[in-house]
């Protein structure tokens, strides 16, 4: 959150702004990263980890989703993954050996589902991603019944709260400098002219199978690593806890509701929604789902683009006013 | 028989599934409304049938009669209430497919949230003409039958009243092009709601269909949405006989490998057919590619 701009900077001349706007950065990073040390409760961190969780998943989905705008609902499959291949590996390889190989088999698979559906567009990829996370649900489920007969894996390894902590803030840094990045790049402009129109993007010779297929890997990567990250947290896994469809809804509820579009714009959606969802759930337990529907039906009603959206309109007008 | 039993079964399932699925074919490939909410009215008529049986000593069938017209209201109104604001907002645009993926997918949350306070998770189920018929050697619980009968009398019934009556024409230019359907007179956006409302009901006949013959829970909408989604789809959209085609193909398809494989597989397999359907022809196995 500390990486949105404030209006004071967003007003300032480009070179001076930017400049404010990136200490600014740094200094909030320094503090979240630093927060374990100032005295920060266990509570604190907890909920500090679902917002980081939270934050990974969502900008990792929008680097994708954001410029082709193709919505995937794939997230909790290489999640679910990530963390699977963590309670597999975990107690035998060197944890960086064991996030290296979750890494791996996420962008693996995304790369071989690319290949096969990146030529669906619209509802057919958003039915065919859904369904994947299911498929992924089942054929682990059906495996572990029936090849190595353990349904549910414990996981002991020597991870505390404040490591897990630490790792999805660097996960989260990691994902905001390659989506900066990416932006940057000839791919980034490639995927804005996909998103716009996927006809022209062909037409102007734009390889746009390799360019989706590029970031789909990308993005599934990351939300791989923050499965096996998260892993040690649950110290208990099944394929149910594991593939929770809700954790895909759940991501694109907040990137919408921030604005896909934008870097920093899945960040500012995870906050809000994060948060409310922390102190309903504790709450209405049994009024989640209920709640999670209307809160998404809001966002679609009411804020159509984002939140981002919505500052940004206001600026827009307030600037046309003091010019007058 | 093993033969009969294959064959009854594939063709029950199939049936049932090419009938959810020529409703949500009718409210995607006609209103334009990609309805993931779509599992949730399956369900709630499937416990409204259970409530009905069990409490109020209705005859399933007479529960059927109702759930035609209730579904056909119940989803008129959503698409008045909800989805007319989204079809202003994009024209009819390319916006208007996320925005009801969206829209719905709130919707769905929402009735399952409620179904899930009012009914909890668990399996319901009644008895219904559950004592079996002998056909050619083989055991079959009548309900089935019955069933297979109404969703073949309901999926004929579609078939006549889209193609021999002058709703049923309107409908199908709406389909084939919505822009050009005003040229000739056709009220657009009526059109879409009645289509979106006779989609609904199929969907709440079918859940009644569906409660006599298998168990259901709250949360077990999404996945025969899922599935009637992937017959659509595979059928290629706003077709009829692509409907019943996929439909039969997946129920046979399940059925086999339940039998023969391994029931848990069922998905694998649903999925490994549409991708393959996708891959060879992206337009579906009756759709045109340019639509």
């Amino acid at each position: 959150m500390n990486a949105l701009p404030s209006p004071a900077a967003a007003g300032n001349p480009a070179g001076a702004g930017r400049l404010a706007l990136q200490a600014l950065m740094v200094a909030g990073l320094a503090l979240l990263a630093a927060l374990p040390w100032l005295g920060a409760d266990d509570y604190l961190i907890a909920v500090g980890i679902n917002i980081l969780q939270y934050g990974v998943l969502a900008t990792a989905w929008a680097l994708f989703s954001g410029p082709t705008r193709y919505v995937s609902l794939a997230t909790v499959a290489f999640f679910g993954i990530g963390a699977y291949t963590a309670a597999v590996v975990g107690e035998t390889l060197p944890w960086p050996a064991v996030l290296a190989v979750a890494l791996g088999i996420s962008v693996v698979l995304a790369l071989v589902v690319g290949l096969a559906t990146l030529r669906l567009s619209g509802v057919h990829f958003v039915i065919f991603t859904f369904g994947l996370a299911e498929l992924v649900h089942q054929l682990v489920n059906w495996y572990e019944v029936n090849v190595t007969r353990t349904l549910g894996r414990y996981l002991f390894v020597d991870i505390t709260q404040v490591q897990i902590y630490w790792q999805l803030l660097a996960l989260l840094v990691g994902v905001l400098a390659t989506g900066w990045a990416i932006r940057r790049s000839r791919l980034g402009l490639a995927l804005q002219v996909i998103g716009d129109d996927e006809v022209v993007a062909r037409h102007v010779g734009i390889d746009t199978t390799r360019a989706k297929l590029l970031l789909f890997a990308i993005s599934a990567g990351f939300i791989g690593l923050a499965g096996a990250v998260m892993a040690p947290r649950w110290t208990y896994i099944d394929p149910a806890i594991a593939f929770n469809p809700v954790i895909s809804f759940q991501v694109l509820i907040m990137a919408l509701l921030g604005g896909a579009n934008r870097l920093f714009g899945p960040l500012l959606g995870v906050l809000p929604v994060a948060i409310l969802f922390e102190l309903l759930s504790g709450s209405f337990p049994n009024h989640f789902m209920i709640l999670l529907g209307l809160v998404f039906m809001a966002i679609v009603y009411f804020i159509p683009n984002g939140l981002f959206g919505l500052l940004q309109r206001r600026r827009h007008r307030a600037g046309k006013e003091g010019s007058k | 028989m093993l033969i009969v039993d294959v064959l009854l079964a594939g063709f029950t399932l199939g049936g049932m599934y090419a009938l959810i699925a020529m409703g949500l074919t009718l409210q995607y490939g006609v209103a334009r409304i990609m309805n993931l909410s779509y599992g949730e009215v399956l369900v709630m008529s499937a416990f409204g049938t259970w409530f009905a049986v069990t409490r109020l000593d209705w005859n399933p069938v007479a529960v059927l009669l109702a759930s035609l017209p209730l579904g056909y209201l119940a989803s008129w109104l959503i698409y008045r209430v909800l989805m007319m604001p989204l079809v202003r907002r994009s024209g009819a645009g390319p916006a208007l497919e996320v925005d009801s993926i969206l829209a719905t997918f709130g919707l769905l949350f929402l009735l399952q949230g409620v179904l899930l306070l009012a009914f909890g998770g668990n399996y319901y189920s009644y008895s219904y003409l559950s004592q079996p018929v002998d056909i050619l050697g083989s055991q079959v619980a009548a309900n089935r039958l019955v069933v297979l009968g109404f969703a073949a009398a309901i999926g004929l019934g579609l078939y006549l009243l889209l193609t021999r009556s002058r709703l049923g024409t309107a409908v199908r230019a709406v389909a084939v092009a919505p822009r050009f359907a005003p040229l000739v007179g056709i009220d657009v956006w009526r059109l879409s709601a009645i289509a979106f409302g006779i989609g609904g009901a199929l969907v709440a006949g079918g859940g009644t269909l569906l409660s006599m013959f298998l168990p259901f829970s709250a949360t077990m909408g999404v996945v025969f949405a899922m599935k009637a989604l992937v017959v659509v789809i595979m059928g290629g959209v706003g077709n009829l006989l692509g409907c019943l085609v996929a439909g039969l193909m997946l129920g046979f398809a399940e059925t086999l490998v339940a039998r023969f494989v391994d029931p848990g597989l069922t998905l694998a397999v649903n999925f490994a057919l549409f991708l393959l359907v996708l891959l060879l022809r992206p337009a579906g196995l009756f759709g045109r590619v340019a639509r």
